[in-house]
């Protein structure tokens, strides 16, 4: 297929253009959070707290006198940041790991997919909190949780996309033409299932915003005073009654940045599968 | 939060079905649960809340109006200057073991809490005995070395609780004592069941048949449990904010209220940077304890400058012996040679207030160049890290127990880190002085010594902020010391 043809049928999608048109307002607000924020995040001024929306904070203030745009925009870094970090350990090793086992077959390949299903039978979340819990809370230690619950989410089905090609006759032809192991995978295999890899890479990163959100509403992923959706959900409750919308900002963030995602990745998935397109 | 929330479900079942017949259970919530369940083995506060007066006795005890009031002891004599004590104990007391206590018990309780491989927290408290005489099973004889003004509040004190010799080892997890309640379940992480005792010397002494100290350290779970009904107390809410909502709802009553917990932003004076007293002060100049106040509990707090409860008539007001001044902290820290700044790490307990006034006064410490690094831990965490292994640069947590001033007398022992002659001379003198003009001024110069030295920055008496269901009645209003009277508790129609 072309490159033109792929665009052209993302750009036909109606998800995907939601999705993108979201997913881009959240990396706007994190590009822009690095230049400009109206006040600083982490200005605390405990006289002028919880102030409703207004000129000067566009959506009030925490319960210290922060202001919450500001926070919500350099919320949206670290969300990405977390969601990027935390994908590509996932997808750099769990491709790893699923290359060596369809090439290799055998007992590696058991190996690595008795690993794959022994960390794949825990929750995510609850392995999160595990990994927190005994590494201690922060942004690195959520990181790492959440990116090692993806490596066998990409090590499986590298692993089965990985075996379909390898049985293709063009592989076969490959191999006549004296090509070993190393250059079949990484000339031929790896091309033809990195479609697959794209879709599901968006729609982890997705659950990966949404892990570091939960980790750090439980108080284990971004400390304090860095701010972070999942922390001012968390800080938001106890003023409920007072002012809902410290809940409702983050909450709406957390939203749109996981729908965008997902309908991104969904987008995504029905440009790359013609067949799927074509049924619908 | 799922976990936590079908916890909260099976236990709204379990309170559910016992609503229906006349309400003689009570459910309180506490925000720190003890590490073990025995006072004289470890300092937390949490272990006095729950089973001080309630399952274990000393020989007095303090009232809520912060006076010594009999408890096992039923009367007492003072001789020969202030320096022999004669109590008198009731006949028929039995522990919840059936074990008799008599004056030998009383003897050998504090001879174990003195003895030199003691681990009792208030081990201090106990070399001032020279000598305890049991002529009878009713009478114990204690002499003093020295007079102590404080003698009777240290015998109140869950360090000094009457334990029997024969299940004393096992208290840490199974409570054996003579009070009205005895212990029926701890499930760690959750909570701890009491019922009345059926041996107890009055019978008539207790209303409520069982008692469940619920944990919840989770300011923000702890308002929906009481909104629930599933706590009907929560003598400290963390949630200060959620007040006004409590107060306005006709099932509840807010009881606001002094503590005897001082809340200092803590130095560790025997690790740089807080080792230089130029240092501690800066942070003392730096500190504004208006937002820290209004911030982290609503207002509530009462501003201190030393280590000495406001509401004490012997109170003196240091709040302006260190101005709030960023210029003159950051000169300090230069004469201190910390020119351009310093790296410190502020390791706050999971309590509401500590959290919160920990993060205000981090941004507070910044604007003079302090690089501060919030570590949040957990209790246990702090109890060992902090506490025991003493390795923190800063952290905060309220020292609840009354006439604890003699923490700075206990040297690099104690995780304050502080060891000062003058301070050791000054508080020996206040111990055994009588008068109490002349103790007045001594205490009055402990507080103005505390504050000089700097040794900690000084933020606020911890209010109790208290939340009860409306039916409950004998509720104590403030908390002169960290007890729970489940006795004087009832439900009222």
């Amino acid at each position: 297929m072309s490159r033109d043809g792929l665009i052209m049928r993302c750009l036909k999608q109606r998800n995907f253009m939601i999705g993108l048109a979201l997913t881009g307002i959240v990396l706007a607000a994190a590009i822009l959070s690095y230049f400009w924020t109206p006040h600083s995040p982490t200005r605390i001024n405990v006289p002028g707290r919880l102030a409703p929306a207004s000129g000067v904070h566009w959506f009030g203030t925490d319960h210290f006198g922060r202001d919450v745009f500001s926070m919500i925009l350099v919320g949206s870094r670290n969300s990405i940041g977390v969601g990027i970090v935390a994908v590509s350990i996932g997808v750099i090793t769990g491709v790893a790991l699923g290359l060596l086992a369809s090439a290799k077959r055998g007992w590696v390949e058991d190996l690595i997919m008795r690993m794959a299903d022994f960390t794949f039978a825990f929750p995510a979340i609850l392995s999160a909190i595990l990994i927190t819990a005994i590494l201690g809370p922060g942004t690195f230690n959520s990181i790492l949780a959440i990116g090692i619950f993806n490596i066998p989410v990409f090590a499986r089905i590298t692993r089965g996309a990985a075996n379909a090609i390898l049985a293709r006759d063009f592989i076969l032809a490959a191999r006549a033409a004296g090509k070993g192991r190393i250059r079949i995978t990484l000339e031929h295999v790896l091309p033809n299932i990195s479609n697959v890899l794209i879709v599901q890479a968006t729609i982890n990163f997705a659950l990966a915003i949404l892990a570091e959100a939960g980790l750090s509403y439980l108080g284990l992923g971004t400390q304090p005073p860095d701010p972070s959706w999942g922390r001012m959900l968390n800080e938001s409750q106890t003023f409920l009654f007072r002012a809902p919308m410290l809940a409702i900002y983050p909450g709406a963030a957390i939203m749109i940045a996981v729908l965008g995602l997902n309908l991104l990745g969904d987008g995504l998935r029905d440009a790359l599968d013609p067949r799927l397109a074509r049924s619908r | 939060m799922r976990v936590f929330s079908t916890s909260l479900a099976v236990a709204l079942l379990m309170t559910a079905t016992a609503a229906f017949a006349a309400k003689d259970t009570i459910v309180i919530g506490m925000q720190d649960e003890p590490p073990v369940l025995d006072p004289t083995q470890n300092a937390a506060a949490a272990i006095d809340v729950i089973f001080s007066v309630n399952v274990y006795e000393s020989l007095t005890r303090i009232g809520e109006d912060g006076t010594v009031k009999p408890s096992l002891a039923t009367s007492w004599t003072i001789g020969e200057d202030g320096k022999v004590y004669t109590f008198k104990l009731p006949k028929g007391v039995v522990f919840d073991n059936g074990e008799k206590l008599t004056a030998e018990t009383v003897k050998w309780s504090f001879d174990r809490a003195g003895a030199p491989n003691s681990t009792n927290p208030t081990k201090r408290h106990f070399g001032n005995i020279a000598r305890i005489d049991t002529p009878d099973a009713e009478t114990v004889i204690i002499r003093l070395k020295a007079p102590s003004s404080l003698f009777l509040s240290y015998m109140a004190s869950g360090g000094a609780a009457i334990f029997d010799p024969k299940s004393a080892d096992n208290n840490k997890s199974t409570p054996v004592g003579t009070g009205p309640y005895k212990f029926k379940q701890w499930v760690k992480g959750d909570r701890v069941v009491l019922e009345k005792s059926t041996t107890h010397r009055d019978p008539s002494k207790a209303q409520i048949r069982q008692a469940t100290f619920k944990f919840v350290p989770d300011a923000a779970a702890q308002v929906p449990a009481l909104l629930a009904g599933d706590i009907d107390a929560f003598p400290t809410i963390g949630a200060t904010e959620t007040l006004d909502r409590f107060k306005s709802d006709s099932r509840f009553q807010v009881v606001i209220g002094s503590t005897e917990g001082e809340v200092p932003l803590i130095l560790n004076n025997n690790k740089k940077p807080f080792d230089d007293i130029r240092m501690r002060r800066a942070v003392n100049h730096v500190i504004d304890r208006k937002s820290i106040i209004d911030g982290a509990t609503s207002g509530y707090g009462l501003p201190i400058g030393s280590h000495f409860p406001p509401h004490h008539p012997w109170y003196i007001d240091l709040t302006n012996r260190y101005p709030r001044d960023i210029a003159k902290a950051k000169e300090l820290m230069k004469e201190a040679g910390y020119a351009n700044g310093a790296d410190v790490s502020l390791k706050p307990p999971p309590f509401a207030y500590a959290r919160r006034s920990a993060e205000i006064v981090a941004a507070q410490l910044m604007e003079a160049g302090f690089r501060v690094k919030i570590e949040p831990v957990e209790w246990a965490q702090w109890l060992d890290v902090v506490y025991k292994q003493k390795n923190y640069d800063m952290t905060v947590v309220a020292h609840v127990s009354p006439w604890d001033q003699d923490n700075y007398t206990r040297g690099l022992d104690y995780y304050y880190g502080y060891q000062n002659a003058e301070m050791d001379a000054l508080m020996k003198q206040a111990l055994v002085e009588s008068d109490e003009t002349k103790r007045k001024d001594l205490y009055g110069r402990i507080q103005r010594k505390i504050a000089d030295d700097a040794v900690h920055a000084f933020m606020f008496q911890l209010p109790r902020t208290g939340v009860y269901a409306a039916k409950l009645r004998g509720i104590w209003k403030n908390s002169p010391v960290s007890v729970t009277d489940l006795a004087g508790l009832r439900w009222v129609d």
